[in-house]
């Protein structure tokens, strides 16, 4: 069972920081009256657009697009093919190469060739698969040893050097090497993608876009429109779901969608079939990792050599930052001396790989994860053991890029608190006890760490902005620029809103995201949503609370220590006033009660060209403990028990954050077992819905879960209330699950490095098992 | 004859004359009635976020079954009450599941939330659940949500389903019966033109006619299958049988030989009479679907369907069941593996439709294994299915039934290792060898999305080897991992 935190057990008498309270729109979620874009009343008129592609072709030239059934089918009022594209027709968040709409060249299983624009989506549907799409085909590049070897990159590569590994490698007592493979993973948020675009006067556009990103979608649909960024708004009250899948990934269908609008003049909406969306979209890249690493029979690493080799797919996309990220993690909790990591960002012709939650975090930090097993296994010593022997500490505390682990205390506090209260080492006993009585099921043990860095490494994203109005009647209207995904944001900014203005959450009005509101915002991406929006917010508000206190200490020739804003009431001295007099009075005084708020993190200065400077704000920490058994005969696997401590500085809610907590770890989970993303030797996707790519159940979470919020002095970097980013983080404590996985198998035969690649399907799971058995001596 | 369909919606009777062949009602209640509550998540029966709740009257007892709008026809409401996300809190006031879901903080994005709010409710109402942990995750596993890791949900769920029914329908129920059961009448259905129509027959009689009159038409028993072909492969069906009003198709008849089951039973009304014919049937019956799909979906139209990854051909086959079928023309009568002609091709004649399935109770010298292989273990397809029936007399195995799902285009009988087996002895091991060689005689599988071709064999012969050992009773303690699951969740309630 969860133990619900105290919060009696946080610092400050606070009003709505630090409460569990319930997301904002937990009442319409269960009424069924949330809206999402695809339930808003449609305009009179409205027309369904999908879009249609070469369902067999890989990689090619097109050589002809036959539409003349497609534009004869029932309900078919236009087809869209790249010619209609007024401007410019690229959807790509930053480095080009992402058509709208093809135009001589399949890249990609999946890629868009035309739109059909209809009455219904049903009949939009129908009239897209009559296409006859001839193209010529090219051998596609599809594995990452394709990519090799014809030398074909997103990107250039990229890497960390610190000291020099090759001495390293030779002065260490022994050296170990290895490669593994990480599956990528498929979004799956709920609501697929969607968008709804309304033509307005003189050219322009109003989009609903279920996007993480309503700047960049602005920008996308003003340039494939050639119109004016001005000419655009978007705008999103709430996702069904992102995960990192709807930042770059939801450009596309706003385009279309605005496209459409601009020719037919109506209102046109696209929302992807689960099959086209799973099939069109990007994914979390797949990597090979290759490594080399060399240590002291102690167990203490002395040097590193790790490579990356990312599948990116066609284009760049946001690869430069997931990769960057990757190696970023490449260190996990460990310090290493000598390190050489380096990445590749392979072009393959798949779909484009994409943002998600944990950004390339989380394969950097499982490959980092894989050497310390190996090296325990070697030294037949408790994995947790090397850990603890390799965690950053007072000396040792540089990371390979130059950024000081400045809280190495709390991870040590952490992982030990978690090693004690997951009674870990006399379940290793236990676990041995099994593992010796039964030859066929075997359990395997972990407790692995969550080090990860808070802030873009795009330095410029690093910044928000908020739009706070109070009404004359006491009321807030309150505006920024994140979105929400379900991740709470609207709620955590609500309270911190609601705080500085003293009054009722009721009073604060909760209002969509719109790049006509707030400009020029970064995504809402990076775990960073509240530590940027809600000091954004709070920054706005106190603004114009600071107007109203100075505007009290004229009236009432008071000092500024004399008012109080709490309860829906001014409080001056011993007299209060309701907020929405003091409200109306400033009005007539003619004082602003607007305010734009704008904040940008500090002590950012990371340099990516020299490699230097510091990245982050600061680390969130975590550490989980997973228990898992295996079958050895067909490789079935259950996880038994998982206790959770994660480090959230001080919550500004810890319902929302133990929610993030729990629904990260059950994500990443699913990525390290059960969700198995399949292109076939033609490098067509298999797997494109949920009836063969398999998300966890209620019953895939152990019902032995024990999570936890780590009772800390709270963030040192001065973030909204002392908080700590929460939103990626949690995927990684799954890798407790995937390493307890490695441990089981590696009973099997000790002293031997089992090579499980991720995720560990009860396939994978049997060819490690067997790979294991092949190379031990007969028994 | 009725040209209407006619079911309760908010207390309320509602007619309707314009039903589409293939309209669902999950476009029904968004498209049609704006009712925007019931979202869709995937269209084909595997998140749930389309789930509305079916109440019907089971031998004059009124139940709700949770049921996936998205593949369910229109039609196929026709005398039942449809509730829905919309219809649950009473001006403004939350229903206790609702209420429970905010108190619990199960919804993050909230877009799986009406489907779990629509499950939870009908498990609110389901009678004579033990309350677990299990209880809840086994009713929910066919509610996918990718935001909470599911905690909350169940902590919900245990909360607030497990107490005696006390909302408006509960309030209500004596009036809907009655509403129920003048809307049970014993008209044929037929709404449509003779190219182009949703019927549904009240007896076999004038399903045979009819069938034989149209043997184009699309049979539908719980769409379960026959809805994706639908949404997801948007073929043209425009003749729909719906089997679902005919008297005495919905039988299941447990007897010391066996158990009968109608064409029109479904995975949910069998488990019980297979669970007692062999516990690991039981266990399957579980692991097929969600709780939505075993509440429409019928084991007539798993074998009907011809598939070769169907869970419940190669047990039924292994159990020696026998089909029967039905026409205009008589009746017959076949050993289930002789169905099985080719992938996609069934011994079905034109205008024959599948009236029941006889399964024989396992004799006492007779052991029964099966067990189902898959990524997930919870509504997923099977990579590998075995089924194993073990006459052994005198510690000596004297005939061998063997099946398995996803090894071949059909569910197909290991003739190879049955006759290797025959006479093999359960306290020899070193006896079971050519059985397990055999098996790469009787099957060449192949490698797609769901596993590898070697992983099938490999598996295939790991399933042989585990049947026996564990009917010989060489296995160590315990030899398979949904037990160890088992034991977690008793563990931690
Ligand atoms: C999400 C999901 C999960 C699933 N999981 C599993 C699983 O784990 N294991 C598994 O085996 N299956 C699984 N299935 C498929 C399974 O539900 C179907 O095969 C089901 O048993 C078919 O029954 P139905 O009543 O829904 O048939 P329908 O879809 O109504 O019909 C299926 C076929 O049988 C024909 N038919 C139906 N009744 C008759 C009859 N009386 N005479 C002649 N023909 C008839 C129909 O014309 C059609 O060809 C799953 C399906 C879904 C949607
Ligand atoms: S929409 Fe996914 S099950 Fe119906
Ligand atoms: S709350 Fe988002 S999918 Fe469940």
């Amino acid at each position: 069972m969860t133990v619900p935190l105290d919060s009696s057990d946080m610092p400050g008498p606070m009003k709505h920081v630090r409460k569990a309270l319930p997301h904002d729109s937990a009442e319409m979620h269960v009424m069924g009256t949330a809206t999402y874009i695809d339930d808003m009343p449609e305009p009179v008129g409205t027309l369904h657009v999908v879009p249609g592609w070469a369902r067999e072709a890989v990689r090619g030239r097109i050589v002809s697009v036959n539409l003349d059934d497609v534009r004869s089918a029932p309900g078919v009022v236009a087809v869209l093919t790249a010619k209609d594209v007024p401007g410019i027709n690229d959807c790509s968040s930053s480095f080009g190469g992402d058509p709208v709409l093809a135009e001589d060249e399949i890249l990609f299983y999946g890629q868009v060739v035309f739109a059909v624009v209809a009455t219904s989506r049903d009949a939009a549907r129908r009239a897209a698969i009559r296409a006859k799409i001839e193209v010529s085909p090219i051998t596609p590049i599809l594995t990452p040893e394709d990519a090799i070897d014809a030398d074909t990159t997103v990107l250039p590569d990229y890497q960390f050097r610190r000291g020099s590994p090759e001495t390293g490698m030779t002065a260490a007592e022994e050296v170990l090497e290895g490669s593994m493979r990480i599956g990528g993973q498929e979004h799956f948020y709920l609501e697929g993608q969607v968008a709804m675009a309304q033509p307005q006067e003189s050219g322009g556009m109003m989009v609903y876009t279920s996007t993480q990103h309503p700047t960049e979608v602005q920008h996308t649909v003003a340039k494939v429109l050639g119109v004016p960024d001005a000419a655009v708004t978007a705008e999103v009250r709430r996702m069904g779901g992102g995960f990192g899948g709807k930042e770059s990934q939801a450009n596309q269908w706003a385009a279309l969608a605005s496209l459409a609008a601009r020719f037919t003049g109506q209102a046109c909406k696209v929302r992807l079939d689960r099959d086209d969306d799973m099939i069109m979209t990007g994914k979390r890249h797949d990597f090979r990792v290759d490594w080399k690493i060399g240590y002291d029979l102690d167990g203490r690493i002395r040097a590193v050599d790790m490579e990356f080799l990312a599948r990116c797919g066609y284009s760049p996309d946001l690869s430069l930052g997931v990769n960057d990220r990757t190696l970023f993690h490449a260190d996990s909790s460990y310090f290493y001396p000598d390190a050489s990591i380096r990445s590749r960002r392979l072009r393959t012709d798949t779909c484009s790989n994409t943002a998600f939650r944990g950004f390339g975090g989380p394969q950097g930090m499982l490959a980092a994860e894989r050497m310390i097993d190996a090296i325990a296994i070697k030294l037949e010593k408790d994995p947790l053991d090397i850990r603890k022997l390799n965690f950053y500490d007072g000396e040792r505390n540089l990371t390979p890029y130059g950024m000081p682990v400045e809280e190495f205390e709390v991870m040590h506090d952490l992982i030990s608190q978690l090693e004690e209260s997951s009674d870990y080492w006399n379940r290793r006993d236990d676990v041995n006890d099994f593992n010796s009585a039964n030859a066929v099921l075997k359990k395997g043990l972990a407790l692995t760490p969550v080090k990860f860095g808070i802030s873009f490494t795009l330095k410029h994203l690093n910044q928000a902005g908020a739009l706070v109005h109070l009404y004359t009647d006491g009321s807030v209207h309150l505006n920024h620029g994140g979105t929400e995904m379900g991740q709470g944001l609207y709620q955590k900014v609500a309270q911190v809103v609601a705080e500085e203005f003293g009054v009722t959450l009721d009073k604060v009005r909760i209002t969509a995201t719109n790049t006509s509101k707030v400009p020029n915002t970064s995504p809402t991406a990076a775990s960073s949503g509240t530590d940027l929006n809600a000091m954004a917010a709070k920054v706005a508000a106190a603004e114009i609370k600071g107007r109203l206190i100075e505007f009290l200490c004229e009236q009432h020739q008071c000092g500024t220590d004399a008012i109080r804003f709490s309860d829906n009431k001014v409080f001056v001295a011993d007299e209060s006033f309701p907020l929405s007099e003091i409200a109306k009075q400033a009005h007539w005084a003619r004082i602003q009660l607007s305010h734009a708020g704008f904040y940008a993190t500090p002590g950012i200065t990371w340099d990516r060209e020299s490699a230097t400077g510091r990245p982050f704000y600061y680390f969130a920490y975590g550490g989980a403990c997973a228990e898992v058994t295996i079958d050895t005969m067909t490789g079935e696997m259950t996880v038994d028990r998982v206790d959770i401590l994660h480090d959230v500085g001080h919550s500004i809610n810890p319902a929302i954050d133990l929610g993030q907590i729990e629904g990260g770890f059950a994500q990443g989970m699913g990525w390290l077992t059960t969700e198995e993303l399949v292109w076939d030797e033609k490098g067509r996707l298999r797997t494109h819905a949920p009836s063969t790519y398999k998300i966890p159940t209620a019953a895939d979470i152990p019902a032995d879960f024990n999570v936890q919020l780590y009772k800390g002095s709270g963030n040192p970097q001065s973030t909204v209330y002392r908080s700590k980013a929460v939103g990626e983080p949690p995927v990684m404590l799954a890798n407790a699950v995937f390493c307890a996985i490695n441990d089981a198998i590696a009973s099997l035969s000790p002293g031997q490095i089992p090579n499980l690649d991720a995720p560990a399907t009860p396939e994978a799971i049997m060819k490690a098992v067997q790979d294991l058995r092949s190379r031990r001596p007969s028994s | 004859m009725r040209d209407t369909i006619r079911f309760l919606k908010g207390g309320q009777v509602v007619e309707l004359e314009n039903v589409g062949p293939t309209e669902t009602v999950l476009d029904y209640l968004r498209l049609r009635c704006r009712q925007t509550g019931t979202k869709e998540g995937c269209g084909e029966g595997d998140c749930g976020a389309c789930t509305v709740a079916l109440g019907r009257l089971v031998d004059g007892k009124l139940v709700y079954q949770p049921v996936n709008s998205c593949i369910l026809l229109l039609g196929m409401i026709d005398g039942a009450e449809l509730v829905t996300v919309e219809d649950l809190a009473l001006d403004s006031k939350l229903h206790p599941v609702q209420a429970a879901m905010v108190e619990f903080h199960g919804s993050q994005c909230g877009f799986c939330t009406p489907g779990f709010v629509m499950s939870l409710f009908t498990l609110y109402h389901a009678h004579g659940q033990e309350k677990s942990r299990k209880a809840v995750t086994e009713w929910i596993a066919g509610n996918l949500c990718r935001c909470t890791g599911y905690r909350p949900i169940v902590d919900a769920a245990l909360d607030a389903c497990f107490d005696a029914a006390d909302d408006a329908f509960s309030w209500r129920a004596n009036e809907t019966r009655e509403l129920l059961q003048k809307l049970a009448d014993s008209r044929d259905v037929f709404i449509g033109e003779s190219d182009s129509f949703f019927s549904s027959p009240a007896t076999l009689d004038g399903l045979a006619a009819l069938y034989g009159q149209h043997p184009d038409a699309t049979l539908v028993a719980g769409a379960t299958d026959v809805g994706l072909w639908i949404t997801k492969q948007l073929r043209d069906l425009p003749k729909m049988i719906w089997l679902g009003r005919i008297e005495g198709l919905e039988r299941v008849e447990s007897s010391p030989s066996g158990v009968l089951i109608g064409a029109m039973a479904t995975y949910e009304t069998t488990e019980e009479a297979m669970s007692d014919l062999s516990p690991d049937l039981g266990v399957l019956w579980k692991r097929i679907g969600s709780k939505q799909v075993r509440a429409s979906g019928t084991v007539g139209g798993n074998i009907a369907n011809g598939s070769p990854i169907g869970d419940t051909p190669p047990a039924l086959i292994a159990l020696g069941t026998t089909l029967e079928l039905h026409s205009s023309e008589g009746s017959r009568a076949l050993p289930l593996e002789k169905f099985f002609l080719d992938y996609g091709k069934q011994d079905r004649n034109s205008g024959e439709f599948v009236t029941g399935l006889f399964v024989p109770r396992p004799s006492s010298n007779q052991a029964f294994r099966c067990y189902k292989i898959s990524k997930r273990f919870d509504q997923d397809i099977s990579s590998v299915m075995g089924a194993f029936r073990f006459t052994i007399d005198d510690g000596t195995i004297t005939d061998a039934r063997i099946a398995y799902g996803g090894m071949a285009a059909t569910p197909k009988r290991a003739e190879h290792a049955e006759r290797a087996l025959t006479g093999a002895l359960m306290d020899d091991p070193s006896t079971w060898g050519a059985g397990m060689q055999a098996l790469l005689s009787d099957y060449k599988p192949m490698t797609d999305m769901r596993a590898s071709a070697e992983y099938r064999m490999e598996t295939a012969r790991a399933l042989l080897a585990k049947a026996l050992m564990e009917i010989s009773g060489t296995a160590p303690d315990e030899i398979r991992v949904l037990a160890i699951r088992e034991a977690d969740n008793d563990r931690a309630a």
